[in-house]
């Protein structure tokens, strides 16, 4: 792992894009379309509502229920006449920024909890471990949802608590990859020099396990954007009149017969940016698995 | 065997105490804690609320209230619904009967079906078939399950009309041929994410046992590729799988609470999604601890299940 990421092409100031990890990336068709996939997204919602003639929240009650491509609304309207099209864009802008921070965040709360249930052991680390397992035991759906309706659902609290239902993976992984490292000599003559545990831990251990680390994280932004998606089409996620993808569903499924585009858009947003991610996440594991070479 | 078995009761019960101290530290989160469903009542004063606080024993320390309530738990007090007065337990068994009718068929098919395209993709590697499969799998994977849901209402039963949009049963026809019809989509739907991950495992499965060197000695002596394959390999390859399915029952229970949602099928998720609605927390809370004990007694089973059929254990 630690080839992968300080290779000797790198540390002699070759390109960065030259790089095996870059080339291994490179050479996984799947994930170059997720890469580019997601990127279009991206710019389509940064770039997209400045473009369109309509706001988002604007409500044209003549308009309703026009199906795509009638006049400017190329993905039509909803039941109030506002543009699909304006609040995809937007509404994506809210779920892929949902995504992205909750993995930040549980990416960080499981990094730190693995690191030290690994590092220590003993008791410690069991203790944290059998926390991680009876997390697990509940259905993440039932764990977000008994916290959504307890929190005030604005996306910043939305983003914390789909953050805290899904560290645990992420820990496991940790724990697991520290533990094998813990009894390396680089590791042993860190602590013969009287580094501090902190130190050896997050400056000598943690960088050796970023690989998984990396290739756990973005599966996590897609698993965030299936939650988000999840708890909003339920009800308890992003509140209109703020648009998410997951809200946007939320009452498509009563216009199915009129209307089913209502559904049909979101949803097809949702599944290409959750593929995206995967795609992306399966090159990663190939390109950052120094061992993939040898099979 | 006996060791063995003992270690892992005993790791269930450490998992069970800890499942109980995360639900009780979320039924304490709730704003005004379990108080919350008074607050709302009109005309309700501060000394009245501090009143009931003292009558449930809500002035106590929280250690000796959390002792209190797991006590309760285990004598099957799980307390009262808000909604409707009736114990949370009596109204979470009215409607698992659903929930498993439903895990249970979708769990049927996609093992089926998965462990058929893990198989095939495995002895056929690199093959059109296995690249079209591993495909499909990551973007089964990436499907809301909602929304699959919501599409296959929408051709199914809106456009071809062959199948019901939801619901167990048509009022007045609760024939069993009635009930089948109404399962079939709901369990095809909650199927897909399953079958995804089933033929994942299950290819990785084979792949494994189908190198080792027990496959080429079953070889070496002339035995059909046929019966290799079906004896040798399978059986040993579905080995891990009990232990998958073990650890797919969140997956399965929280996959099935969405899809209950999206076809009103009356099960648990949709008493949990109910419930919710109706701020009927000891209902919810009581969902939340039945399902992680249903998850922690699968897992168990899975367990117990590997160590009777494979020898290493059952006789280690």
């Amino acid at each position: 792992m630690s080839a992968t990421m300080l290779s000797p092409s790198a540390v002699a100031g070759a390109h960065w894009w030259r790089s095996r990890t870059i080339r291994r990336f490179m050479r996984h068709r799947l994930a170059v379309l997720g890469f580019v996939m997601i990127s279009v997204m991206i710019f389509a919602c940064v770039v997209g509502p400045h473009l369109l003639p309509y706001d988002e929240l604007f409500i044209d009650l003549r308009a309703r229920f026009a199906p795509p491509l009638t006049g400017a609304h190329i993905f039509g309207t909803d039941p109030l006449g506002r543009d699909i099209a304006a609040r995809l864009f937007n509404a994506g802008r809210i779920s892929l920024l949902v995504g992205f921070f909750a993995m930040v965040l549980s990416t960080l709360i499981g990094t730190v909890i693995g690191v030290v249930a690994g590092y220590y052991g003993g008791r410690l680390g069991a203790v944290l471990m059998r926390f991680v397992d009876a997390f697990l035991s509940f259905p993440s759906i039932f764990l977000l949802l008994a916290l959504a309706a307890f929190v005030k659902p604005s996306p910043f609290m939305i983003t914390v608590i789909i953050a805290v239902t899904s560290w645990m993976e992420i820990a496991r992984l940790v724990e697991a990859e520290v533990r094998s490292l813990r009894e390396r000599d680089f590791v042993l003559a860190a602590r013969m020099l009287g580094l501090p545990n902190a130190w050896i831990m997050f400056r000598e251990i943690l960088p050796n396990a970023v690989g998984p680390i990396i290739v756990a994280a973005t599966l996590t932004v897609a698993r965030a954007i299936l939650l988000e998606a999840y708890i909003s089409f339920l009800g308890y996620g992003i509140q209109p009149p703020l648009p998410s993808w997951g809200n946007m569903l939320n009452g498509a499924q009563q216009y199915l017969d009129k209307a089913p585009w209502l559904a049909i858009v979101p949803g097809v947003a949702i599944t290409l940016a959750v593929t995206s991610f995967n795609f992306i996440g399966d090159g990663l594991r190939d390109a950052l698995d120094a061992r993939s070479d040898l099979s | 065997m006996f060791a063995y078995l003992l270690n892992r009761l005993w790791q269930s019960l450490v998992l069970l105490v800890l499942v109980s101290i995360i639900g009780f530290a979320i039924l304490n989160l709730a704003p005004g804690g379990p108080l919350s469903q008074f607050a709302l009542t009109p005309g309700m004063t501060r000394e009245a609320l501090d009143r009931i606080a003292h009558q449930m024993g809500l002035d106590r320390p929280l250690p000796i209230q959390y002792l209190d309530w797991v006590w309760r738990l285990v004598q099957g007090d799980w307390g009262k619904s808000y909604r409707d007065q009736r114990p949370v337990l009596d109204i979470i068994c009215g409607h698992l009967f659903a929930t498993l009718l439903l895990m249970v068929s979708s769990t049927l098919v996609s093992i089926l079906i998965g462990t058929w395209i893990g198989i095939k993709g495995a002895t056929k590697r690199y093959s059109l078939f296995d690249y079209t499969a591993t495909v499909g799998a990551m973007v089964a994977l990436s499907i809301p399950t909602f929304w699959f849901g919501l599409v296959a209402i929408y051709v199914f039963a809106l456009k071809l009309k062959w199948l019901p949009a939801g619901n167990m049963y048509t009022i007045g026809d609760q024939s069993l041929y009635d009930y089948a019809i109404h399962l079939v989509m709901p369990s095809l739907v909650l199927a897909l994410v399953n079958i995804a991950v089933w033929s994942r495992y299950m290819r990785t499965a084979t792949l494994d046992v189908i190198n080792q060197d027990f496959v080429r000695t079953a070889r070496a002596k002339g035995l059909t590729p046929r019966r290799v394959l079906v004896k040798h390999v399978v059986g040993n390859a579905l080995l891990p799988m009990i232990t998958l399915a073990g650890l797919q029952l969140p997956t399965i229970l929280g996959g099935a609470l969405v899809t209950e949602t999206v076809f009103t099928w009356p099960g648990m998720g949709r008493l949990f999604l109910d419930s919710l609605g109706y701020h009927d927390y000891p209902v919810v809370m009581g969902l939340l601890m039945f399902s992680a004990i249903l998850v922690l007694l699968g897992s168990l089973i899975a367990d117990l299940l590997v160590a009777l059929v494979d020898p290493r254990i059952r006789l280690g």
